[in-house]
């Protein structure tokens, strides 16, 4: 049978084909899907914030894009997946209320989308595809075997990217 | 490096805790007051709860991540700073409207008038919240205009864990259930920055 392992909120975790990967609700936050395309090995972390060093709590890894995203690739690579064959797709990174942008953490969403870009560059992991932005939630299922992201949200219609 | 004489929210006494949930409790009172006059009928209020919540029961506290809820949500400026935030499912803003406009919600979605009224309700709640705070501390509180959002609980509740985030791995959460002849239960959350912290546990004399 297979499952749909859920990542909550600064958590990630890797599964491998015929199993599905979700988090759901991501608003300013960015759940970002990393694959290896030949394995259907894949993986999902669910970051809040762009950087582990601009806070002092950060010893949680999967709650920063900074460092979010190298460690959901080393749990990749731990299973066997290799970084040149390895592609992403990203979601989230919404801003829910209108005057987040005057707030002191203006553009979280913003951010925490450029961060991801970032980090991802930096592995040298491609974006295949992104849905990004917007004023809206999203609930997130990730197929690691054809790389299918399907995305949800409130009064729309899902889609898949 | 953090002061280990200064106490942060994950280390906080439950006499500290007795104090904020004095406050909810006033609060709530001010606030069920208020709302009785502005819907017109008498509204009967539960004692709030007061607990610490981790990042990963947000959702869970409102019946799941994708139970569809209203987040009415305004800055804190002043001798503090920070946010605070009314929740309630969608249902329960649904009633509430129903009882201030006379009508209930035509169709699935707010208009403009039943937006701005809900969100006249949250401010109508916050203010009591931050006036019983405010009193109690003796700081001045300012809040900001609100703003509303109706979305999944996951994704609203997301933006204080954010701003918690910065700080610490959990999030105050202050539960009330007004009681009319149905429940109308609002959840607020209140994401005081670290100094602020400091002030009001000073104030209060701890």
């Amino acid at each position: 049978m297979p499952q749909t392992v859920k990542v909550g909120i600064a958590d990630l975790n890797v599964v491998k084909s015929p199993d599905l990967i979700t988090t759901i609700g991501l608003g300013s936050c960015v759940g970002i899907a990393i694959r290896d395309e030949q394995l259907g090995i894949g993986g999902l972390v669910h970051v809040m914030l762009p950087n582990s060093k601009e806070v002092k709590s950060n010893e949680n890894k999967a709650k920063f894009a900074d460092t979010g995203i190298p460690e959901l690739v080393s749990r990749l690579e731990k299973m066997g997946c290799v970084k040149r064959r390895m592609v992403a797709k990203i979601a989230g990174g919404a801003t829910m209320f209108a005057f987040q942008s005057k707030s002191e953490l203006s553009g979280i969403g913003d951010r925490n989308v450029a961060a991801t870009k970032t980090a991802l560059k930096a592995l040298g992991i491609p974006i295949k595809a992104e849905d990004t932005g917007a004023n809206y939630g999203r609930t997130v299922v990730f197929n690691p075997e054809n790389g299918d992201y399907e995305i949800k949200a409130v009064g729309k219609p899902a889609k898949v990217i | 490096m953090a002061d280990n004489n200064q106490m942060t929210i994950e280390t906080m006494s439950s006499q500290y805790f007795d104090v904020l949930k004095e406050i909810g409790n006033i609060g709530a009172g001010n606030a069920t007051t208020a709302l009785s006059t502005m819907l017109g009928m008498k509204v009967d209020m539960k004692v709030p709860q007061v607990r610490l919540m981790e990042f990963k029961e947000v959702g869970t506290t409102m019946g799941g991540e994708e139970q569809i809820v209203a987040g009415i949500y305004l800055v804190v400026d002043g001798d503090i700073h920070g946010s605070i935030m009314f929740v309630q499912k969608k249902e329960s803003a649904r009633a509430m409207v129903q009882k201030l406009m006379g009508m209930p919600p035509e169709g699935d979605d707010f208009s403009e008038m039943e937006l701005s009224a809900l969100m006249e309700i949250g401010n109508v709640i916050t203010a009591a919240y931050l006036n019983s705070l405010s009193t109690l501390t003796n700081l001045t509180i300012y809040p900001s205009v609100p703003t509303i959002c109706i979305d999944m609980a996951g994704a609203i509740l997301s933006v204080p864990a954010i701003e918690f985030g910065a700080i610490a791995d959990k999030m105050l959460l202050i539960q009330t259930d007004f009681s009319d002849d149905e429940t109308l239960s609002g959840y607020f959350i209140l994401v005081p920055d670290e100094e602020s912290d400091a002030k009001i546990l000073h104030a209060l004399g701890f």
